[in-house]
């Protein structure tokens, strides 16, 4: 195990890539990223990485640039947040469908308008059915260890598929914290060498990428790529346990905090699941049996198992800090009552939208969030499915 | 692999490639055509104009002469008629019509 060593999220992140040493990077600045970015063409300008670093004059260029890199039998990552992300949308797509193993920070930030440049999950809930794996952290060392795990992850040959680690904007990006770094040989051991499959540039075996693809094959091409999330689950369990052999920290999809013995539970992701097992100590100490879901990994999302975890208790609040205008509910609320319903045994389901454009959440608040989830629990019923924290009336 | 219209998601590639390489002339384009260039043989001095600006690389050529229009993928934007210099005029463009 290393020493400790106090770095902000984004330079922690951009250690990460320094130590991982890809093939290939483009990316474009954008606030709260442009750390990551700055310090890593750093990095290849000290002639610290060996990477090809491709500055690019938008998002949508550095996407398409990772794509053909990656394609071309490349390690690639790459790191943006919010309305850069939004500009690489159609490209977000091809990678993941093209079975590209592309790693990208996103340092999540609300979108626009009105331009904001703090943290929501907005642009992350966007994305989600782009394809590509979205792991979220609690904090820098969740960020620095997953970016690590994201490239096993991603390029596991039966998963084959691009991974977003999403970590929030400015909470984590800009925090300083003590955390522990492994050793440049120990991730170079780690993530292995890179293999690469159907290369662009392997020209004795030529292969056609991203062809027009009608009625007679894309629907079989989709079908294909959805049996990619069933492994996808395994490898996230299997890499996070591999990395906590490593490192001491193991990962799997989700982080169970008091869940054992109690009977109301917390659901979330990203920098506030810290706030929430703060709030959850409290309310413990005054005899409530409350414990946290800290979910990690948002696709490919873990129905059975949550079902399995969830289904026992008594009320379960879902706190998501991203709208979906127009439903009913917030998307991580969604996802967790739709898996629910396949079981006969269901909590009262609570719904809050918390933190949008970077509004703080504090630890009285996830207390309050507790104490209505007891209240719930006595009544037996539903007062109010769904509520907002922190916003002004 | 052999892919055919048959083959299921399961024998197909990973990540929709297609093991070989330029195999679009495979796909037949020439249906969405409504007009169709048509040739005079006798006029023509294989300046081979018509060659250079095909967009679909139909002017079929061998030996430095054109030898034919392959109708397979020409769409009929007729580039061809309008470059022929206006001293032969070799290639008209006739409407398709349905049989």
């Amino acid at each position: 195990m290393g020493n400790l060593i106090s770095m902000e999220g984004n330079q922690a992140a951009a250690e990460a890539m320094r130590q991982i040493n890809p093939d290939a990077m483009a990316a474009y600045p954008i606030t709260p990223q442009t750390e990551v970015v700055q310090t890593f063409a750093q990095f290849v300008a000290d002639g610290r990485v060996d990477t090809e670093f491709v500055t690019v004059e938008s998002e949508h260029s550095a996407m398409s640039a990772c794509v053909a890199a990656a394609a071309s039998g490349t390690r690639v990552m790459t790191a943006t947040s919010a309305n850069g992300m939004a500009l690489m949308w159609e490209i977000l797509y091809i990678a993941a469908s093209t079975r590209l193993p592309i790693v990208m920070a996103l340092v999540n930030r609300a979108l626009s308008a009105n331009i904001n440049i703090h943290c929501d999950h907005s642009d992350s809930m966007g994305a989600r059915d782009t394809g590509w794996i979205q792991l979220f952290c609690e904090n820098g060392q969740e960020a620095y260890d997953s970016l690590i795990q994201a490239v096993r992850i991603a390029e596991h040959p039966q998963v084959r598929l691009p991974v977003m680690v999403c970590y929030d904007g400015f909470i984590i990006s800009h925090a300083v914290e003590c955390l522990e770094l492994l050793k440049d040989n120990e991730v170079q051991k780690f993530i292995g060498e890179f293999k690469s499959v159907n290369s662009l540039l392997d020209i004795s075996h030529p292969y056609t990428f991203g062809p027009l693809d009608l009625y007679d094959f894309y629907f079989e091409h989709k079908r294909q790529q959805i049996e990619a999330y069933g492994p996808a689950k395994q490898t996230v369990i299997e890499v996070g346990k591999q990395f906590g052999s490593l490192s001491g920290r193991e990962y799997g999809l989700f982080e169970a905090y008091h869940l054992q013995d109690a009977r109301l539970a917390i659901v979330l992701m990203g920098s506030a699941a810290g706030t929430a097992k703060e709030a959850v100590d409290r309310l413990r100490a005054n005899g409530l049996p409350i414990g946290v879901l800290k979910l990690r990994a948002f696709r490919p999302f873990p129905s059975e198992e949550l079902t399995q975890l969830l289904s026992r208790f008594e009320a379960v609040a879902v706190l998501d800090r991203a709208v979906s205008f127009g439903a009913a509910a917030g998307p991580l609320f969604t996802e967790i009552s739709s898996a629910l319903f396949a079981s006969n045994h269901r909590p009262l389901l609570l719904n809050y939208i918390y933190g949008l454009g970077g509004r703080d959440i504090d630890i009285e608040d996830i207390q309050e969030v507790g104490k209505k989830l007891q209240k719930t629990a006595e009544s037996g019923k539903v007062e109010q499915p769904f509520d907002y924290i922190g916003v002004r009336k | 692999m052999k892919i055919t219209p048959e083959t299921g998601w399961k024998e197909l590639p990973q990540g929709g490639v297609i093991p070989e390489a330029g195999n679009a002339e495979q796909y037949i384009t020439g249906s969405w055509r409504t007009f169709r260039p048509i040739r005079d043989e006798e006029k023509c001095t294989n300046c081979l104009l018509c060659w250079i600006h095909c967009p679909d690389s139909s002017i079929i050529v061998e030996d430095a002469k054109v030898v034919g229009i392959d109708y397979d993928h020409c769409k009929g934007c007729g580039i061809c008629a309008e470059i022929c210099p206006p001293k032969i005029k070799a290639i008209t463009m006739v409407a398709e019509k349905r049989d």
